[in-house]
């Protein structure tokens, strides 16, 4: 018969001082786990919502950005052309030509600024990018130095907020509109007209990228593999969605990081467990030859402090959840080694998130119980009873 | 005090196991915070070399990838305190596979001839550096660089260029050894030049400059970013060290990051001592209602077990510093491209204020409960029966 689960609570309520101190070192460790966890799950969810899946981005061959990408307006105008290419309501082909480059903003957290992704684009940009609106203020009108900046970034930079005046290119641009991406990339780019920037940063005919939306879902790898190997056009394509999932490889340093803090901190959690535990099986040991005496066998005396040990780490992990939640939906930036800019998303803590931290500490709660419970278990009733 | 050591050690050597699992949790939490702090240090604190003191960058002021004319070579070259500028211009391109990180590593064009006077902190030997400067299509690579990939001089070193299209080879002429980074690729700038569209052509996106004394790194800085305020490409100007550090900052807030662990690491170990000295403390009221017996003042009876728990925790602070200096090796030869972790170590000033934090840590987490089991009636304290 298994000893009932009411006497391992009352006992860890009887020791609230140990028990406290013991599940808050457990608490912190899985805190640690999953603010760093939360913030790669942020950028992967931010990647994940970014694209269109009909939509293929083509750059220059070689390139693996778009800022080190270049299109001429005439690779352009062969480009638009290719079958299978979606149409407007003007019957235009949905082709967007874009410039993309970084302009350094400063903000007071940051005085020497962070790269931030410069977008030039043409109004069928935003048409084939349906999922952005503006929230604040008015898209910009071609031909003026105006920007709409992302959500993101007008909270995070004073210098992207409405009103704001950015100094590049050959003048001031005026932050006109804030969009909202859906979630997406959008919301960590500064978006200005395509000839209007092009043209202050002397490079007219030569910009970065072409989106595209493929008719159809069958057609969207036809039209990837007739632009590879169109010889003339000489560039790559990709589905817009596989562009901006590869960029997840950015968050490989601090996932690495934040999961070597906590594996190490998790090993010096253990052992605290460990040690109270021990001291838990020591103070009882009175106890614990009542219970044999009462009939309880040895294995439901290990089965029993095990099971004290992993209600103890529950609770360390439930705490541990509880502290990194409000961190859910705060707005960070990461360096985002491909684009070479920083990406601004949100952190998120999910569920699975939440399940994974309370599997961490009840395997520091294993860890820590099982020799202690061992111990308990191999006591003999007459020297338990005598209390050595 | 030194009178009552025998008593301390026995008392700190009676639970062995808790001891040993205290010193070795503690240890831990102490190997990482010297890692962590002694990363901090070598982001934010570390001391330039004499050398890179006197090197200063000037980039386009709007980023690193808008270009700037190399008209202002000659003008920066000629502000007072300036020894020598150099071009050096961002390859980019791709070794092999790019998507694998570890094939990841710049590569910079620069002109060979100005290469001594702007990095003479550099182990380049003479005939190697000739080498590289009369073969148009060589290079040289870092140390660590050279050994992660197994590059030996004449090795053929295929690229793929993005911003600069089309593939080339580059013959290694020479490996250099610096104090400042290992792991960098550099090319001559005439090669780059050909394969430059008219747009580039006359344009670049950086200058390292060498200063005369580093007292001039400050005024020429300002000088130069004065004298191009007015010209359609205004530049920012810094010190090498303030511009690597800046590199630092696009990865997030780092600072923040680094704090807000250290804080959650060291809030464990305070609770985890705290809860061992706390265990021992009780056990021992008996112990403590003889020693007042034998007239120990409740002052002296608090000290003996607040040395206990400082020689704990100390005992964890030597281990886990030990295991830091231990790790350091790995974080020396891991790749990094953002900042100089060559010589990465726990230093000196790291290494203490550990040691004295975790004496503190000892004093803190057993401060309460010796301070209950001193004052505690000696007839209490007897009857105790925990």
């Amino acid at each position: 018969m298994a000893i009932p689960i009411s006497y391992n609570w009352r006992n860890l309520v009887a020791r609230k001082t140990t028990t406290v101190m013991t599940a808050l070192g457990i608490a912190l460790t899985v805190a640690v786990l999953l603010s760093a966890l939360a913030l790669v799950e942020g950028l992967r969810g931010m990647l994940d919502s970014s694209g269109h899946p009909l939509q293929v981005l083509v750059m220059r061959k070689g390139s693996n950005a778009e800022m080190t990408s270049i299109v001429t307006r005439e690779g352009f105008q062969d480009l638009k052309l290719k079958p299978g290419i979606a149409r407007s309501k003007s019957g235009e082909p949905l082709a967007s030509l874009e410039m993309v480059t970084v302009i350094v903003l400063e903000s007071p957290e940051n005085p020497a600024g962070i790269n931030i992704n410069l977008r030039g684009i043409t109004p069928v940009g935003f048409e084939l990018r349906d999922t952005v609106r503006i929230t604040a203020g008015r898209m910009f009108q071609p031909g003026k130095r105006e920007v709409v900046t992302g959500q993101g970034l007008a909270r995070r930079y004073p210098l992207a907020r409405l009103g704001a005046k950015l100094r590049f290119g050959r003048g001031e641009w005026e932050v006109v509109g804030i969009a909202d991406a859906g979630g997406g990339a959008g919301n960590s780019e500064i978006f200005a007209d395509l000839n209007q920037l092009s043209s202050d940063q002397n490079r007219s005919e030569a910009l970065s990228s072409v989106l595209l939306r493929a008719a159809d879902a069958a057609g969207v790898q036809a039209l990837i593999n007739d632009l590879e190997n169109d010889r003339r056009l000489n560039v790559t394509a990709m589905t817009e969605k596989s562009y901006y999932s590869a960029q997840a490889s950015s968050a490989s340093t601090i996932q690495f990081v934040g999961m070597f803090v906590a594996v190490v901190m998790a090993v010096g959690s253990s052992f605290a467990a460990m040690n109270t535990m021990y001291a838990a099986v020591a103070r009882r040991s009175a106890e614990i030859g009542t219970l044999r005496v009462l009939g309880f066998s040895r294995p439901a005396i290990l089965f029993s402090f095990f099971l004290e040990s992993l209600l103890l780490s529950l609770a360390g992990g439930l705490i541990g959840v509880l502290m990194v939640l409000p961190l859910n939906g705060v707005t960070t930036g990461y360096g985002n080694m491909v684009t070479f800019s920083e990406s601004t998303f949100n952190f998120r803590v999910t569920p699975e998130l939440m399940i994974t931290g309370i599997v961490f500490a009840m395997v520091m709660g294993a860890v820590g119980g099982l020799f202690p419970a061992g111990s308990a278990a191999r006591k003999q009733i007459l020297s338990a009873l005598r209390g050595a | 005090m030194t009178k009552y050591l025998p008593l301390i050690l026995k008392n700190a050597l009676r639970n062995r196991r808790r001891s040993a699992l205290t010193i070795i949790s503690i240890a831990f939490s102490l190997c990482l915070l010297g890692l962590l702090m002694a990363l901090y240090h070598a982001f934010y604190f570390s001391e330039p070399t004499s050398d890179q003191a006197l090197r200063v960058v000037t980039r386009n002021r709007v980023s690193l990838t808008n270009p700037m004319p190399l008209s202002y070579q000659q003008k920066i070259r000629q502000t007072p305190g300036v020894r020598d500028v150099m071009i050096m211009q961002w390859y980019g391109g791709a070794y092999k596979d790019a998507r694998d990180p570890g094939n990841m590593f710049a590569r910079f064009a620069v002109e060979p001839d100005k290469m001594a006077t702007v990095y003479p902190d550099w182990k380049l030997p003479e005939d190697q550096r000739q080498a590289f400067a009369r073969d148009r299509t060589g290079c040289v690579v870092g140390r660590k660089l050279a050994n992660r990939h197994n590059f030996r001089i004449g090795d053929r070193i295929p690229l793929e260029g993005d911003i600069f299209p089309g593939k080339i080879e580059l013959t290694v002429r020479g490996i250099y050894d610096s104090n400042t980074d290992n792991e960098n690729m550099f090319l001559q700038w005439d090669y780059l030049k050909e394969m430059m569209s008219n747009r580039r052509m006359d344009m670049t996106s950086m200058f390292v400059l060498r200063v005369e004394r580093v007292e001039d790194v400050t005024g020429v800085s300002k000088s130069v970013d004065e004298m191009f305020r007015n010209a359609p490409f205004q530049t920012k100007t810094e010190s090498e060290q303030a511009f690597a550090i800046s590199f630092l900052a696009f990865l997030g807030n780092v600072k923040l990051f680094l704090f807000s662990i250290c804080g959650a690491v060291t809030f464990t170990i305070l609770l985890v001592s705290g809860n061992t000295m706390a265990m021992s403390a009780r056990e021992r009221v008996r112990e403590v209602g003889i020693l007042k017996t034998l007239g120990y003042t409740p002052g002296s009876i608090q000290a003996i077990i607040l040395a206990e728990a400082v020689c704990i925790a100390m005992a964890g602070g030597v281990l886990g510093l030990a295991m830091a200096q231990g790790l350091t090796s790995f974080v020396r030869s891991a790749p990094s491209m953002l900042a100089d972790l060559s010589r990465f170590t726990i230093p000196a000033p790291v290494a203490v204020l550990c040691l004295l934090l975790a004496a503190l840590i000892g004093v803190v987490s057993c401060w309460i409960p010796s301070w209950t089991a001193a004052r505690r009636p000696i007839v209490e304290a007897l009857r105790f029966n925990d």
